[in-house]
């Protein structure tokens, strides 16, 4: 473990009331924070001098802080989550920082996540593009047993690894473009591997493509920005199998 | 009051069966009429608002978060139980219903721990089926891990994110309904006030976090799915949003809330750092599979690096006190044993708050890449917090709250003492009794949402008359107007102390007078303490901001006002609970080897409590407990 000295810290925050007023950078300083402080408790521990100061507290969308719900999403020094590999906010720590550090924190910025107020943004498209298609069309009750179906072990083990994203958006953040390529091929590439997503397959990525464009995600130029971001280290060959699901649809 | 459970009949075997034969049936081009309100959607309300839409009825689905994806149902770990038996290792339906009445200490209902087990099995291949991507092995078929509380393999997983792709799978379905328009989903909102018209309920009154505007949603039947209450302790491994909130808002319109005191208090969490800790991290107890626990045997080894305390001044006392289960006894034997070593200053770690979870003797068995393998992002996620290497050196552990079997009190068909009221997954108290075994919150979400509400709530159905009373009645009106007079007082008060420091000196009372060890003595004083806090709370609390738009801290404000009126609660039915049972041990009964002792002769039963305000006692209704098909037994796991 190393040790507990104390860090004070400069923070420029983005302050927007609502979506419809211009927001901007704000200053505050973060005080007697130690290496064990999670990058959310450092912000807990900013917003209770602030509450004490009689000013309107940083928000912030967090939830589970273990890293699995997906619901915070800052810009930390530009990068989505801080940067630090395969990590969310909420599981960043002090450490990677130094006494004396200025750190600028900003929601996620992308066309189809408009800001609700200060680092909250609305990431509603990324559920509309999973109800266009990120299902199989199954019936509670009335499947196969578990095991009717074989699926060996490489396919699950790859389908696992597409599964794992978290929804964050932090992909849509990170690329120049605002893509939701890297999410929207997650599902398509997890639920076209699995033979119980295969018969759907066509229909799925067309759907699916269809509604990323209407909420007004960007295009893929290759940045590979979304993978350098993503805390769940869902690879861009996703995005390559998207592609290829979508060619073959045309044909389907 | 004795309450009925509403249980079947007749030889176990055939009671689920039978009664949903028993169950009237709402005509398919009828369903649509009906309206059914859905609080929370995570495993059980999202496959149970899933389910219901597909069926053919109007499903009106509301979470706190920005997504129905995000519950906390996706940070379980471990697995999901089933009795599929596929390692033929002696595994069956009846088997995974005496472990679960066993695990959970003789104090749950038979019946609908039958149903769980019985409908365990279907719940996997519904997963399968939706995509979920299971463990498999080489040749393609399912695999299973063992868990704690069970001596057959019967735990299926996808790596250490079961929660996590059993949520997705059912969001998935819920999507596939939300795009069909049986489902209309409500994301940023949180039920503040249950809706009761003549005895029944008929609708809730919800914030919109967003706007802040007060809105109410009428309906012919309301689900509560809205998780369990151990934030109570301020610390614990649930999100930051978990509260009690809706749950507390139903037992306030007469929903009698059954066994509050009993709370697991997970093994193998990862220990407090320091004071301004916002929450603990749990790790799968799957780890305590290939990890073996121990403390040094000395007080002089405490400082050393693990690997510097010889193996034979080493005490690996579960293996050495249950050399049966070891490593695996259930939750709560392991959670109280490692409070004990710690208590007897054979703790390590910061302020001696912890044990080991030791795999250096996995590694040399099975090798670094097979462990990483199993639990690869665990280990990962311990060094994110720790900045340890679980590989290189014992993990420190270290109990948290984690999980309340407690809940509203349920009949058979999971409704409350409020016709018209159902309470599905954590939420509610049926199957866990006074301990749930792990990999069991998972199946009991999911067998709720896809396999019971499903049936049971058409029986009810067809009582009512839909869309009988709309929100422009009278109740919806009152029920607006409380929750703003509410709001008004929250930010009026203007005091000194945040929300933040409220709820965590409830917390430390709650943790030090009502977690793992609870005594006469503690628990008198907290039900002192916590009135006092709650008096200060409502002169002295300081929310900043308008109700008018996003304010997180009135958002906290509620809950933890609700919890500072809970708590007192939970403490009183631990005072009331003369005897020690799983998750609820009481110091002066216990057996001379520190063992819970329970009382059957003045136990045995369901306690159910009647909130009645803050300046009267609650008044305790009783379901007695039937032990038909599992006999009562002393439970032990050595």
């Amino acid at each position: 473990m190393s040790d507990h000295k104390t860090m004070t810290l400069t923070l420029i925050v983005w302050r927007q009331k609502n979506a419809t007023v211009p927001g901007k950078f704000e200053t505050y300083t973060a005080k007697n924070i130690t290496s064990h402080h999670s990058f959310l408790e450092m912000l807990d521990c900013v917003n209770e001098d602030l509450i004490a100061a009689g000013k309107e507290p940083i928000v912030f969308d967090h939830d589970c802080r273990e890293g699995i719900c997906g619901m915070c999403s800052q810009v930390i020094n530009g990068a989505p989550h801080g940067g630090q590999d395969r990590t969310t906010v909420c599981q960043l720590h002090m450490r990677k920082f130094k006494d004396g550090d200025t750190i600028y924190i900003e929601p996620w910025r992308a066309r189809a996540f408009p800001i609700i107020k200060d680092l909250i943004v609305d990431r509603a498209a990324l559920d509309t593009i999973i109800q266009a298609g990120g299902y199989t069309s199954c019936h509670t009750g009335g499947v196969p047993d578990g095991n009717a179906i074989l699926i060996p072990k490489p396919i699950a083990e790859e389908a696992t690894d597409a599964a794992e994203c978290i929804g964050c958006g932090a992909c849509v953040a990170g690329c120049p473009n605002g893509a939701a390529m890297l999410f929207t091929s997650a599902k398509v590439s997890q639920l076209a591997l699995l033979p119980q997503g295969r018969a759907e397959a066509a229909t799925r990525v067309k759907n699916m493509t269809a509604a990323m464009s209407q909420c007004g995600f960007g295009n893929c130029t290759n940045h590979y920005e979304c993978m350098a971001a993503c805390p769940k280290g869902i690879n861009v060959k996703f995005i390559a199998r998207m592609n290829r699901e979508f060619i073959k649809a045309q044909f389907a | 009051m004795i309450l009925d459970g509403k249980c079947p009949t007749g030889p176990i075997e055939k009671t689920w069966d039978k009664h949903r034969f028993d169950l009237k049936l709402v005509n398919p081009a009828n369903k649509r009429k009906y309206n059914i309100i859905m609080v929370g959607t995570g495993l059980a309300g999202g496959a149970a608002a899933a389910s219901l839409g597909e069926l053919g009825y109007n499903v009106q689905a509301f979470c706190y978060q920005d997504s129905p994806r995000r519950a906390h149902s996706i940070a379980a770990q471990g697995g999901i139980n089933a009795a599929k038996n596929y390692p033929s290792d002696g595994d069956s339906i009846l088997r995974l219903m005496y472990d679960t009445i066993k695990g959970g200490d003789f104090r749950a209902r038979e019946h609908d721990v039958w149903r769980l087990a019985q409908v365990s099995n279907n719940i996997i291949d519904q997963c399968v089926a939706q995509g979920v991507p299971f463990a498999r092995d080489y040749a393609g078929y399912l695999d299973n891990r063992s868990f704690g509380g069970a001596q057959v393999s019967r735990t299926f997983y996808s790596r250490g994110l079961t929660g996590q792709q059993l949520l997705l799978g059912a969001y998935s379905a819920l999507s596939r309904q939300i795009k069909a328009g049986t489902v209309k989903m409500h994301t940023r909102r949180e039920m503040l006030d249950l809706v009761v018209v003549d005895g029944v309920a008929r609708g809730i009154t919800v914030r919109n976090l967003v706007t802040g505007e007060i809105e109410t949603h009428a309906a012919d039947a309301v689900c509560l799915a809205s998780g369990g209450y151990v934030n109570v302790f301020y610390l614990s491994t649930n999100a930051k949003g978990c509260s009690v909130t809706a749950n507390w808002s139903a037992a306030k319109k007469g929903a009698f809330f059954a066994n509050p005191c009993y709370t697991q208090i997970h093994p193998t969490c990862i220990p407090q750092a320091g004071e301004y800790q916002s929450k603990l991290t749990l790790m799968s107890e799957s780890l305590r599979n290939d990890g073996r626990i121990w403390v040094p045997k000395n007080k002089a080894d405490i400082g050393k690096l693990p690997a510097d305390v010889p193996e034979a001044d080493r005490d690996y006392y579960l293996e050495r006190k249950y050399p049966s289960f070891g490593n695996l006894a259930p939750r709560d034997i392991a959670s109280r044993n490692a409070k004990e070593a710690c208590d007897n200053g054979l703790g390590v770690g910061p302020g001696g708050r912890g044990v080991y979870l030791d795999f250096a003797d996995s590694i040399k068995r099975l090798s670094e890449d097979t462990i990483r393998e199993r639990y690869g992002n665990l280990f990962e996620m311990y060094e994110k917090i720790t900045d340890e290497n679980g590989y290189k050196r014992p993990m420190r552990i270290y109990p948290a709250p984690h999980y309340a079997m407690g809940g509203l009190w349920v009949d058979y068909n999971l409704m409350s003492n409020i016709p018209g009221l159902f309470v599905l997954g954590e939420a509610n108290f049926s199957v866990h009794g006074a301990n749930r075994l792990g990999a069991s919150a998972l199946m009991q979400g999911l067998s709720d949402g896809y396999f019971v509400i499903p049936y049971t709530i058409g029986g009810y159905l067809v009582t009512v008359k839909p869309g009988d009373v709309k929100n422009d009645h009278p109740e919806f009106k009152k029920s607006v107007e409380d929750v703003k007079a509410r709001t008004n007082k929250f930010l009026n008060i203007n005091g000194k102390k945040t929300i933040t420091e409220f709820h965590r000196e409830l917390g430390k009372v709650m943790w030090n007078d009502v977690g793992m060890a609870r005594s006469k003595e503690s628990l008198t004083d907290a039900i002192k303490k916590i009135p006092a806090i709650r008096e200060e709370f409502w002169q002295n609390v300081k929310v900043t901001g308008s109700g008018a738009e996003l304010n997180q801290q009135l958002e906290g404000a509620g809950r933890v006002a609700d919890f500072l009126e809970f708590g007192e609660l939970l403490a009183k039915d631990a005072l009331h609970r003369e005897e020690s049972c799983g998750g609820h041990f009481r110091v002066e009964h216990q057996l001379p080897d520190g063992e819970a002792k329970r009382n059957d002769a003045d136990f045995s039963y369901v306690g159910a409590w009647e909130f009645k305000g803050n300046d009267k006692e609650p008044e305790l209704h009783k379901e007695p407990l039937k032990f038909e098909t599992i006999h009562l037994a002393v439970r032990s796991y050595k």
